[in-house]
């Protein structure tokens, strides 16, 4: 190990800094809540733009055989089909188009003969590079898996930080997570962008990653807690967020530079799943500074409870162990 | 204590050569892999549909059918049950999902009741006390007796159904000759159809969207389809031709024979035509069936009908007891070997509809795989350089811990044969932006220990000991959301939750447990030559 040289790294924080979140927190709880509200507004007027996951129907990725594709010419064509409304648009190339049939009336069957019309008017100048099709009963079944996904991982996860901590911990990890969850959704719904599985998964990745950052400070509001017993809340509060500060910039600094990398080169087919991963990077950094942890500050934390590591057989057993603690003092 | 036993430092040694050994494959061709000595593991990582391109199917079974049919049966059984014991009766049809009989005579109930009950079987398993009655044989009012088929009984035979088909869809696709089909039950009554390599799927669809259910019926004595069209005789029902030309057909609707108690059928030339023609040989129970009926029937015609079209309806010149006989029609060799590949691949109990389908041509699913390199080569330099600035000396053996995980990521994945998609490559990636976090929070603390005026092996020391429940804690909390993914996830949602689950569990192992041997040798060597232990972070 001697030929390893010893070089020193560069220690870019400054640990001297002390930024008063605290002091803000109403200001970014009010802005979080207009922001989710905002999302809401926006969800429930413009509404998801459904993949054919969700949505039923088919979509084709195709590539023109001779030079660029002649969209218009392709929409004149595939217009006249009667399949109702034909969604065609170029895709990261300019020979590489783009086609979503709706749903049709009828049941699975109606489906296929839709995609095997327009596979024929396209034969001979395009080739196909990609095909999906999903059926109304697949879709319907998907979309609620997708919803059931969701809410289900936001529950594995508040269960466990009840679980490891306390119930206002949990609280204020479930209002960071949804407020995480809506603003992305919200954003796709704002810019239109195509809303399949694979944002679902982004979505419940976005949960993972934002929690862990909650469970970062949470667990160093926990250790102080333990250690300054005196110190008043929103004070103490402030110096975890701020002792864990520099960990979150560098790890979210790492993520956002492989996420940028991902969205750039990863490719046309995944840049909107990695378009949500990005979003929610940011947007659960800020959500486990500014929300998880203040809100601490408005629920209030019994002291005494954090005076022991809760033991890990579940919280009920915990929490009585807890009481009898207390009622020995 | 930062301490190793030299038993701890061996495992964890062999565990990373172990990684390497293990993703060593995928870096070379097959040809190359088959020259290797045997010792050597040859597993390469499974590469999802969407990145070798390939066809992905989804059917699903009409469960009317499977219904329809078991009612159909279930009435001519209780038909010849009746017939057996001597019991009149008076009308014998399928109303509201059961089967009624009218009696005759009230006074025949309860023996009724008794010959009919002996068609109720128990199914499920009896050793486990889940045996269930698949038929529910009860009085009604007006001499009525109603054979209604349970709930339970019905879900037994839609599952016995869907395992008949995915043997049937199973050996179609493989009569095709392609590689490595992935042909899976899911849910109750559909089935999952994964062929790789195969973009063009209309063949494919054809094979498995056709039926073919191939009977063979008799043909009504002296009524002609014309004027059965008008008032079918009981039991008897018009099929209409293949070609339009030749006459419909006034048949029994209960098939003499079914096609799958065909065992072969090949195509082949008529000896005096020389026009193509299929011949095929039943089964033992198939024989005797077809033998008995040739026999009574005798220069009078039968029906050969395909997904209930009139194929063909030769006349019977001797009784046919081998088992073996041929279709003649209006086939060309093609349309001949067709239906030969149709007829051998057996019969499709109940029709088969595609419900989902997802292909992708392999010049995509190349483009995808170069860009997901890109990405990945692009944002692990940017991390290795993002750690190494920021830690030094540290940092360079977070970036060994990363690439140790890495390594033993892809090596699970092959071992555990879980197929690599476009999410989770990206799922990949962002589990090695994940591990750095683990260092991050490691090297954050012993910096925050040796300010609190620590010396350097105590800050090491509480570095480890102290980020490591944080690590934990954070680690656990991804891996519930990763578990939940897998256990609802569909198609992406899938293969991401699986590259996530394995990222998590060896990152603990690389960023953790490597690193911390890295750090253990490198204080060693600093205490050898008397150097002052400064950290590097």
């Amino acid at each position: 190990m001697r030929f390893i040289p010893n070089f020193k790294g560069y220690d870019f924080f400054p640990h001297d800094l002390r930024l008063p979140f605290m002091r803000y927190k109403g200001i970014c709880l009010a802005l979080s809540i207009v922001g989710m509200a905002l999302s809401l507004l926006i969800i429930g007027v413009k509404g998801f733009n459904y993949g054919v996951d969700f949505k039923g129907g088919s979509m084709l990725e195709v590539q023109s055989v001779s030079g660029p594709a002649d969209i218009a010419a392709l929409r004149d064509k595939l217009g006249k089909l009667g399949l109702g409304a034909v969604q065609i648009q170029s895709f990261g190339k300019p020979t590489d188009v783009l086609i979503r049939v709706e749903q049709q009336p009828g049941g699975d069957a109606e489906q296929q003969v839709a995609l095997k019309k327009v596979t024929d008017a396209l034969a001979g100048q395009y080739t196909q590079l990609r095909v999906e099709l999903v059926g109304p009963a697949v879709s319907s079944e998907l979309r609620m898996t997708g919803i059931i996904a969701v809410f289900a991982g936001l529950l594995a996860i508040v269960a466990y930080v009840w679980f490891r901590f306390e119930w206002q911990f949990a609280l204020g990890a479930i209002v960071a997570l949804t407020h995480d969850v809506l603003l992305v959704a919200g954003i796709f719904s704002l810019l239109q962008l195509e809303f399949d599985l694979s944002i679902v998964a982004a979505l419940l990745t976005i949960l993972g990653y934002s929690v862990n950052d909650t469970v970062v400070v949470s667990d160093r509001i926990r250790e102080n807690l333990r250690k300054f017993k005196r110190m008043d809340l929103n004070e103490l509060l402030n110096l975890s967020i701020n002792e864990t500060l520099s960990r979150t910039i560098l790890t979210g600094i790492t993520a956002i530079a492989v996420l940028i990398s991902l969205y750039i080169f990863g490719g046309e087919v995944i840049r909107n799943f990695n378009l949500a991963m990005l979003l929610g990077v940011v947007i659960g950094t800020y959500s486990s500074i500014f929300i998880a942890a203040p809100l601490l500050g408005y629920l209030g934390v019994k002291r005494e409870w954090v005076g022991k590591a809760p033991k890990p057989t579940g919280a009920g057993a915990a929490r009585r162990a807890r009481r009898e603690n207390v009622a020995f003092k | 204590m930062l301490h190793f036993s030299p038993w701890k430092q061996v495992a964890i040694i062999v565990t990373c050569l172990l990684g390497l050994l293990l993703v060593v494959p995928n870096f070379v061709s097959k040809e190359t892999l088959a020259q290797w000595p045997r010792w050597v593991p040859k597993t390469q990582l499974n590469l999802g549909l969407d990145l070798r391109g390939g066809a992905h199917l989804l059917l699903s079974m009409e469960v009317a059918d499977v219904r329809k049919d078991w009612l159909n049966t279930l009435r001519d059984d209780a038909r010849r049950r009746l017939r057996e014991a001597k019991i009149p009766f008076t009308a014998l049809g399928i109303t509201n999902n059961a089967v009624q009989v009218r009696l005759a005579k009230a006074e025949d109930t309860d023996a009724a009741l008794k010959t009919l009950r002996g068609l109720i079987q128990q199914t499920g398993n009896a050793l486990l006390g889940t045996s269930i009655t698949d038929l529910e044989v009860t009085k009604a009012e007006g001499g009525l007796i109603r054979l209604a088929p349970t709930e339970a009984g019905l879900q037994h035979r839609i599952s016995s159904a869907v395992g008949a088909a995915i043997e049937t869809v199973r050996r179609r696709v493989d009569a095709m000759g392609t590689t490595e089909p992935t042909i899976v039950r899911q849910g109750s009554s559909r089935i999952l159809v994964q062929v790789p390599g195969l973009h063009d799927t209309a063949q494919l669809e054809e094979l498995i969207g056709k039926t073919a259910r191939l009977t063979f019926h008799e043909v009504h004595a002296s009524t002609s389809a014309e004027e059965g069209r008008q008032r079918p005789p009981p039991g008897y029902k018009v099929y209409e031709s293949e070609d339009k030309e030749e006459g419909a057909q006034l048949l029994n609707e209960t098939p003499v024979v079914r096609g799958d108690e065909l065992v072969d059928a090949q195509p082949g030339f008529d000896q005096r035509t020389n026009e193509p023609i299929i011949t095929f040989r039943f089964n033992n129970a198939g024989a005797r069936k077809f033998g008995n009926f040739t026999k009574d029937h005798v220069n009078r015609p039968f029906a050969i009908v395909l997904d209930d079209k009139v194929i063909s309806a030769p006349v019977i010149r001797e009784p046919i007891l081998g088992g073996s006989g041929q279709i003649s029609g209006n086939f060309t060799v093609e349309t001949a070997t067709q239906l030969a590949i149709q007829l051998r691949s057996g019969a499709l109990p109940a029709k088969l509809t595609i419900i989902e389908k997802r292909t992708v041509g392999p010049s995509l699913g190349a483009d995808s795989i170069e860009a997901g390199k890109l990405a990945g080569i692009i944002g692990g330099i940017a991390t290795i350089i993002l750690t190494i600035l920021a830690y030094g000396t540290f940092g360079l053996f977070a970036c060994v811990g990363l690439i140790v995980h890495g390594l033993l990521t892809v090596a699970l994945m092959s071992l555990a044969g879980s197929a690599l998609t476009l999410p989770g490559i990206a799922g990949l990636v962002l589990g090695i932006a994940m591990a750095v976090d683990a260092n991050v929070l490691i090297y954050e603390r012993i910096r925050e220990e040796v300010r609190a005026g620590r010396t350097a092996i105590a800050a090491i020391d509480a570095g480890f000991t102290r980020a490591f429940i944080t690590i934990a804690d954070s680690q656990l909390t991804t891996l519930a959301c990763a578990l939940v993914m897998f256990w609802l996830g569909a198609g992406p949602i899938r293969g991401f939750a699986v590259t996530l689950t394995i990222g998590i569990c060896t990152s603990i192992f690389a960023s953790v447990t490597v690193v911390r041997l890295l750090i253990y040798y490198w204080l060693n060597s600093n205490k050898r030559v008397h150097r002052a232990i400064e950290l590097p972070v």
